[in-house]
């Protein structure tokens, strides 16, 4: 066998078995290489009182609540379920109401997530203002997010219903 | 076909005349794209100006991954045909991909902080990315670190194909666990969800960032190739008791 194909066939069986062990490895590490707990993930597997977790999920419309003394309640969801969040601190520039959200914290004894660190997410949507105005007004906006700017369901909506309106 | 390349005379050639097309393409692109990306484009709904940040960070990142696929790809071509053109590429090309990573972290930090709240979290995706930036640095430490040439070559090659694995690692990162980092923008299955006005100057700073790196990997690859012929010319004449 030429020397060079035997190379071949060595950097061949190594690949795979790197490839092979990287898998496994992704697999296993699936739980531990996660930034945040959904809500819906919560849900079925509690964690215990007072264990330091991370927890995402989108700032449910007309849940938050600014106590006088600073920070904020609010409620995040991921659509199979709801957390109660209690923030002591101050919010960053892009939270509001449908923003997905990660805070870090614990669970109490109510159920109720004591963060003390409140990161946001920002969503792959990239789009001026104008554009997010017209999309506002057309009624393709969806504030939980989901929103697809240009996706195939999006068009599918806007051939349909702006232009029909205004023709005469 | 390798074989063809693998000669330093025929390869230097060619790069001769392709460094000033390369280079003049990148001015080019460069020029249009700059202004466009951080004056012309619109500011974003939810990031307003902080969004051009994105138009130096995305395309790092991309030619950070895209310089790794050539570090790989030359390091199997070297490892396998011993052809010395490509491992003087794997050589030339691995400060590069690491400039393009530094660059990507930086901007991204610098992004977060205002965005996200934190200057960096340990989050897949930008955890795979930090992996890459030390791939590159471990590549070039091995090789700097052992004293016989072809040995330093052959092994750092089997280091870069073994990193190789990282790549599909960051690309997914965001979609296999939950990420901090948001999801891609462009290359996604149902089209991208970024604005033509935001897409078309993120896509000419990108081709601008390619022409780039094209240019600066000949003209270090044309160096390292004189270099060695320098290095083995003192060789021949030490042999033959001339003093240097």
């Amino acid at each position: 066998m030429r020397k060079s194909n035997r190379r071949l066939w060595m950097i061949g069986v190594g690949a795979l078995v790197l490839v092979g062990a990287s898998a496994l490895a992704v697999t296993a590490l699936r739980d531990a290489m996660v930034f945040f707990y959904a809500p819906g993930e919560i849900a079925e597997n509690p964690p215990a009182v007072g264990e330091r977790i991370r927890v995402g999920g989108l700032v449910v419309a007309g849940s938050v609540s600014l106590p006088a003394r600073g920070g904020a309640n609010f409620t995040i969801t991921d659509g199979l379920g709801d957390i109660a969040v209690s923030y002591e601190g101050s919010l960053p520039d892009l939270f509001r109401e449908g923003q997905g959200i990660v805070a870090e914290g614990a669970f109490d004894e109510a159920r109720v997530f004591r963060a003390d660190t409140v990161l946001a997410k920002h969503d792959e949507n990239y789009m001026p203002p104008e554009v997010a105005d017209a999309l506002k007004k057309s009624g393709l906006w969806n504030e939980n997010g989901e929103h697809r700017y240009g996706s195939q369901d999006g068009e599918d909506v806007g051939a349909s219903e702006p232009y029909e309106g205004s023709r005469p | 076909m390798w074989s063809y390349f693998a000669n330093p005379d025929r390869f230097d050639h060619l790069a001769r005349r392709a460094l000033p097309i390369c280079a003049g393409v990148s001015f080019l692109l460069f020029a249009i794209g700059l202004p466009w990306a951080l004056i012309f484009s619109p500011p974003d709904y939810q990031q307003s100006e902080s969004v051009r940040i994105m138009y130096v960070h995305v395309p790092a990142a991309w030619l950070a991954m895209f310089a790794y696929a050539g570090l790989g790809a030359s390091s199997f071509v070297y490892f396998v045909w011993r052809h010395n053109v490509a491992d003087v590429a794997a050589q030339a090309i691995a400060p590069l991909g690491a400039a393009f990573a530094f660059l990507c972290l930086v901007t991204g930090s610098l992004w977060g902080k205002p965005m996200w709240g934190a200057w960096w979290v340990w989050d897949a995706r930008l955890t795979s990315m930090l992996v890459l930036f030390l791939l590159y640095l471990g590549y070039m430490a091995l090789r700097g670190a052992i004293e016989d040439e072809k040995l330093a070559a052959r092994s750092a090659a089997i280091l870069a194909m073994a990193g190789l694995v990282n790549l599909p690692i960051i690309k997914f990162s965001v979609d296999w666990w939950n990420s901090l980092h948001q999801a891609a923008s462009v290359f996604r299955f149902d089209g991208p969800t970024i604005d033509a006005s935001q897409l078309w100057p993120l896509l000419i700073m990108a081709l601008a960032f390619t022409f780039l790196y094209l240019t600066l990997t000949l003209m270090r690859m044309r160096t390292v190739i004189v270099e060695k012929r320098a290095a083995s010319l003192e060789r021949r004449l030490e042999a033959q008791g001339v003093n240097l």
